[in-house]
This record gives C-alpha cells, structure tokens and sequence, in this order.
C-alpha cells in the first residue's frame, strides 16, 4: 500500500491546540514546506516539540513569528529574538530541556518507556519538581517520556511504503520523532519504488510512517550517495 | 595575539592523540585551528558527526551538513553521522574524552554557569548540560573577566547551573587554573601577565602552583 499523500490531507490533522514534533537541528532538516503551510492554515495555540526555535526565517521559528505557539519543548531559542521576547512577555510558555534529555524522553515516548534517568540537570534547576533516583550510589533524574498527536519530519529519499533514509545532519531528531507520535507525515525530497532502498540501507523501517509528501524544494544533488 | 587567540592555541595543547573532542559555539569553535602539529583529535558535533571537518569553501556549503552553531561544515574521510539519541550516547556514555564550552561564571568547586542571565538572557542549554556531566575532561575557554570588567571566576557561581562540579580547566587570555579539591590552582600565566593581575582579575582564591609558569604558546 503506497502511502503517498499530500500536504492538504496532513494538514487537516493539524488543528487548534495540537501537539506537533517538529524536526531538525536549527533548521537542518526541518520539514519547511509543512511549517509553510501551518503558517498558511493559521492553526493556534500549537504544543510543538523540536530541538530548537529555529530563526526568524527558518525552521520552527516562522511558526514563532506568526504566533501560532502556545508551547514550545526544546533545548535551545537563542537563535530566535523572537522566541526570547514573547518568552519574556509570557505570551508563550517554553519548557527547556537539556538537548540529551529531550533526544531520550522522545525515545522513551517512542519505545513504550515509563521514563529515562539521566545525570544531566542534577544540582541545576533542570531538577526542580523532578523524582531523584540514586542507582549503584549515583543521583539520576527520572525525566518522562514526550508523545506528540503528529510528527513532522524530513527524510533524504522515501520508498512508497515509507521505508526511510535520511542525510547527514538533517537525521538529527527526524528517526525519532517518527516513533514518538500518533501521526506521522515525511516531507521527502526523492520518493522511490518499493525495493529501491536495500533493506540494509533503511534507517527507519515504514511501519512507522503514515503519509509522505514530496518536497517542493528540489532535492539536493548529492555526490557519491546517501 | 589578541585574547581569542591566545586562549585558543593554549587549550589546543590539551589534546592527546587520539581524542574525541567537542567543541562549544563561539570561541571554542576556534580550538580546531591550533590542534598541535602531530597530535590527531576528532571531533564531534552533538547534532550528529563524528570526525567533523573544517568550514566548506565559499560555493561548496552544503544545507545538509551542518556544525552544533548551524554553521556549514564538512566531513572528514572515516567520518560518520547519527541521530541526537545516539550523539548523546556518545557524550553521556563516557567515549567523550574532552569537550571545551564557554562560560559566564565558573566556581572554586568546579560549578560552570553559562546558559542563562535569569530576566535578561535566557538562550537555552542546548547539549552544554549533556557536555558537561558526560565528558571526561571539560574545559572552559572564556575571557578572564566580564566585558564590564566584573569577575567571572568566582568563590561561588550566582547564576544558574549548567553542572555541578564537573569543570577541571579554565584557560583565559590571563591564566591557566585548574580545578583541584584544595580549590583553584594557578598553573600558568598568559603572555606578559602577572600574578598580582591575575589574582586582582580573580574573586575566588587562587593556590599558586610551585611550578607556575608562562603558557608557552
């Protein structure tokens, strides 16, 4: 079953008040064109959980621009002044999480964990209101598992069946996210025929994938293969 | 040699063949132009390289390969990428033997802040924390003092935590200080300065070291 969509049939799953994965890294492999369009549909009140706000122009950051986030869940917005001001104005919460931390709790959402436990944060105010748990006499941080309604992820090249195979840095929080939510939707810059993609060559096997939507930007050319 | 430089080429003589190191955004980044002639090191990147190379020629960036900054960078031969669960099991999983960060105030207990100024400045800890607590060795590369001319090596850090007690060396355009259990050693002096300046620089107390010398840079 080929699980070719497009950008309109992802885009109804997106509503007032949805919790969104969104990846990439800085906006290295942040799917772009699906961010145009929520900024284009002017959903509001959006959870969204990436690693980072992205810039002004780019990434998760358009989405920052245009006011569509009630709540953010990343590691990093020093890049975006805008994410800093309306932070400082308290019209939008952000939750910080070491970038460690939040790699694993969408793991953990993905894997069927009750929660991970970390060293990182402990004696910082990372650990303020959470479980500390000494194991073998070292302290951890329970951190909780994160779950989104949708993730939103790009990948270098998908077959039909969703199988994926992603490039470089762009990988960064993409495989993961694409187990952590109830919806998943892959902007895809080469879609190819079932059995394309050795098997050996998937990095995420399609049961996790539920629509895939060519991307509008042309696909970069890439020298001597993924 | 201006400051930058001068801290840049003495944390470059940290690094033993072999390495695996990180490299915070800003002058840490720096770091990778004074590796010691015949000493091998590579470095990771936390949003997934290992062996990253240095920046791309104008005109040959390319979007995909990216530095922790969101700068282009390259890959070296042998390099690999991986997604930010795995980097972190790399960083936290104890096969990271140094990572470099900058600081804002680091303490005699080894405490670093340097991710947040509470109602001014509030970036984010993106992987600093994660670098902190897993690295083996962590080294801060930061100017001796504030622009302001305040003090950034501190009895106790006022500032939010990145990490508790993990930091080992500060190296400053001032001096080389490590971090000891007895408090903060005195090891080197930069270029031209004093012990009376370094000390005047520095709120925390500083135990010179009997074999105190000038960096040799």
């Amino acid at each position: 079953m080929s699980k070719i969509s497009d950008l309109k049939t992802v885009m109804d799953r997106i509503v007032d008040g949805s919790v969104i994965m969104i990846g990439g890294f800085l906006a290295v492999g942040t799917p772009e064109g699906f961010v145009d369009a929520i900024v284009e549909k002017g959903t509001r009140d959006l959870t969204v959980i990436g690693n980072d706000t992205g810039f002004l122009d780019k990434g998760i950051g358009k989405l920052v621009v245009s006011k569509q986030i009630k709540k953010a869940i990343v590691s990093h917005v020093g890049t975006n002044a805008e994410t800093g001001r309306q932070m400082n104005a308290k019209e939008m919460e952000v939750e910080l999480v070491p970038q460690g931390t939040l790699a694993e709790r969408i793991r953990a959402g993905g894997g069927g964990l009750g929660g991970i436990l970390t060293p990182t944060g402990v004696g910082t105010i990372v650990e303020e209101g959470k479980q500390k748990i000494t194991v073998n006499g070292k302290e951890y941080l329970l951190e909780l598992p994160l779950r989104a309604e949708i993730a939103l992820i790009k990948a270098y090249k998908a077959d039909k069946k969703g199988n994926l195979v992603f490039r470089a840095t762009s990988r960064n929080f993409n495989p993961l996210m694409a187990m952590a939510a109830d919806y998943v939707a892959v902007e895809a810059e080469n879609i190819v025929e079932i059995g394309e993609i050795d098997p050996d060559e998937v990095m995420m096997p399609g049961v996790f994938v539920d629509a895939i939507v060519p991307a509008k930007q042309p696909a970069i050319e890439v020298k001597g293969g993924a | 040699m201006n400051s930058r430089e001068i801290i840049a080429r003495r944390v470059g003589q940290e690094f033993k063949n072999g390495n695996l190191v990180n490299l915070g955004i800003g002058m840490p980044t720096m770091v990778a132009n004074y590796v010691p002639e015949g000493v091998e090191v590579t470095f990771q990147s936390e949003n997934g390289i290992i062996g990253m190379g240095p920046v791309p020629p104008k005109g040959q960036e390319d979007s995909d390969i990216s530095n922790a900054g969101g700068q282009p960078v390259t890959i070296l031969p042998g390099g690999a990428y991986f997604d930010s669960c795995f980097s972190f099991m790399v960083i936290r999983g104890g096969r990271l033997d140094i990572t470099v960060l900058g600081g804002l105030q680091v303490d005699e207990k080894g405490n670093l802040a340097n991710w947040m100024v509470p109602g001014k400045i509030v970036p984010g800890m993106g992987g600093a924390m994660d670098l902190t607590v897993g690295a083996k060795k962590v080294i801060i590369a930061m100017e001796h003092c504030a622009k302001d001319g305040s003090p950034k090596i501190l009895k106790k850090c006022t500032l939010p935590l990145t990490a508790k007690e993990e930091v080992d060396l500060i190296v400053t355009e001032k001096a080389v200080i490590e971090v000891t259990k007895d408090g903060f050693l005195l090891k080197e002096l930069g270029p031209g300065v004093t012990i009376e300046e370094v000390k005047k620089a520095t709120e925390a107390e500083l135990i010179v070291s009997p074999e105190l010398k000038e960096m040799e840079i």
